[in-house]
């Protein structure tokens, strides 16, 4: 049962992702990348990470699909002419540097015999207690720093995609003179 | 019988599709996308180690790891958002002048 369940999200989540990669139009990459955000949230569960897997559906193919796909809508990316990809030399070479690694990892993820067979048992614990007594003990501090970097993220993001007109940085100024 | 192998030689497969998306295509959106597929495929193998090394660990790995996903994502599409203010076009070939 186990096995059908991972083969097929693995196959779900592999023939999404070449489409991911491959397919011409903005709008289609992104659903699909969705498709493999849920075939992922799928082996998650699989792998009793029960958390994750929905931190994973609801910030990665809720949030963070959405965001793409707002970006490509305000952009009007799907009535864009776009050049097509370049097929040169160059673009073979990333083919040709993709499954080297691929021929590369294969043996490295083969390595680890003596942990591969058997996963201990489940713990009697739900996966969301254990990960909270963790995070809010041992990881306090990274958990504050990822606050921080959050922080940071979103004055970047307001900074640079803002508009900028000529005319609107002097008209606060002025703004603030009449107080 | 699923093992450890299973889950480790999916996730090498995934992140090596981002990489050809990386290399291969030139929107910078989808480029960002390729990004955001290598960095699932990572979060694949955390999640498996933490459940085959029966440590909770990995787990957190993997939330920080979706924190900073986040961040990256906020920030490179709001500079998409500007290159396409700036340049009309995200196609990366547009976008060379700092390229030696």
């Amino acid at each position: 049962m186990e096995a059908v369940m991972f083969y097929t999200l693995a196959a779900v989540s592999l023939i999404s992702a070449i489409l991911v990669v491959s397919l011409r139009r903005p709008i289609h990459n992104v659903l699909f990348m969705i498709i493999t955000m849920i075939g992922l949230a799928g082996l998650f569960i699989l792998l009793h990470a029960e958390f994750i897997a929905m931190v994973q559906l609801v910030v990665y193919a809720g949030a963070i699909m959405v965001l793409f796909l707002f970006v490509i809508m305000l952009l009007n990316l799907d009535q864009l002419p776009l050049d097509l990809d370049q097929r040169s030399s160059k673009a073979w070479m990333g083919i040709g540097l993709a499954v080297y690694l691929l021929i590369f990892l294969i043996p490295v993820a083969m390595q680890f015999t003596s942990i591969a067979t058997k996963p201990p048992a489940v713990p009697a614990q739900s996966n969301t207690e254990l990960l909270a007594e963790a995070l809010f003990t041992t990881y306090l501090l990274p958990f504050e720093v990822a606050s921080v970097l959050l922080l940071a993220a979103m004055i970047g993001a307001v900074i640079l995609a803002g508009k900028k007109t000529p005319g609107n940085v002097p008209e606060i100024v002025d703004k603030r003179r009449t107080y | 019988m699923v093992t450890l192998h299973h889950y480790l030689i999916l996730s090498a497969a995934l992140f090596c599709l981002g990489i050809f998306g990386v290399m291969f295509r030139k929107n910078l959106i989808i480029i960002l996308m390729s990004l955001e597929l290598m960095l699932n495929a990572v979060n694949l193998t955390f999640i498996a180690f933490s459940r085959y090394l029966g440590s909770i660990e990995g787990q957190i790995f993997v939330l920080f790891i979706m924190v900073v996903a986040a961040a990256e994502v906020a920030v490179g599409l709001a500079i998409a958002v500007a290159v396409f203010r700036d340049r009309g076009s995200i196609n990366v070939n547009d976008i060379n002048l700092m390229k030696w």
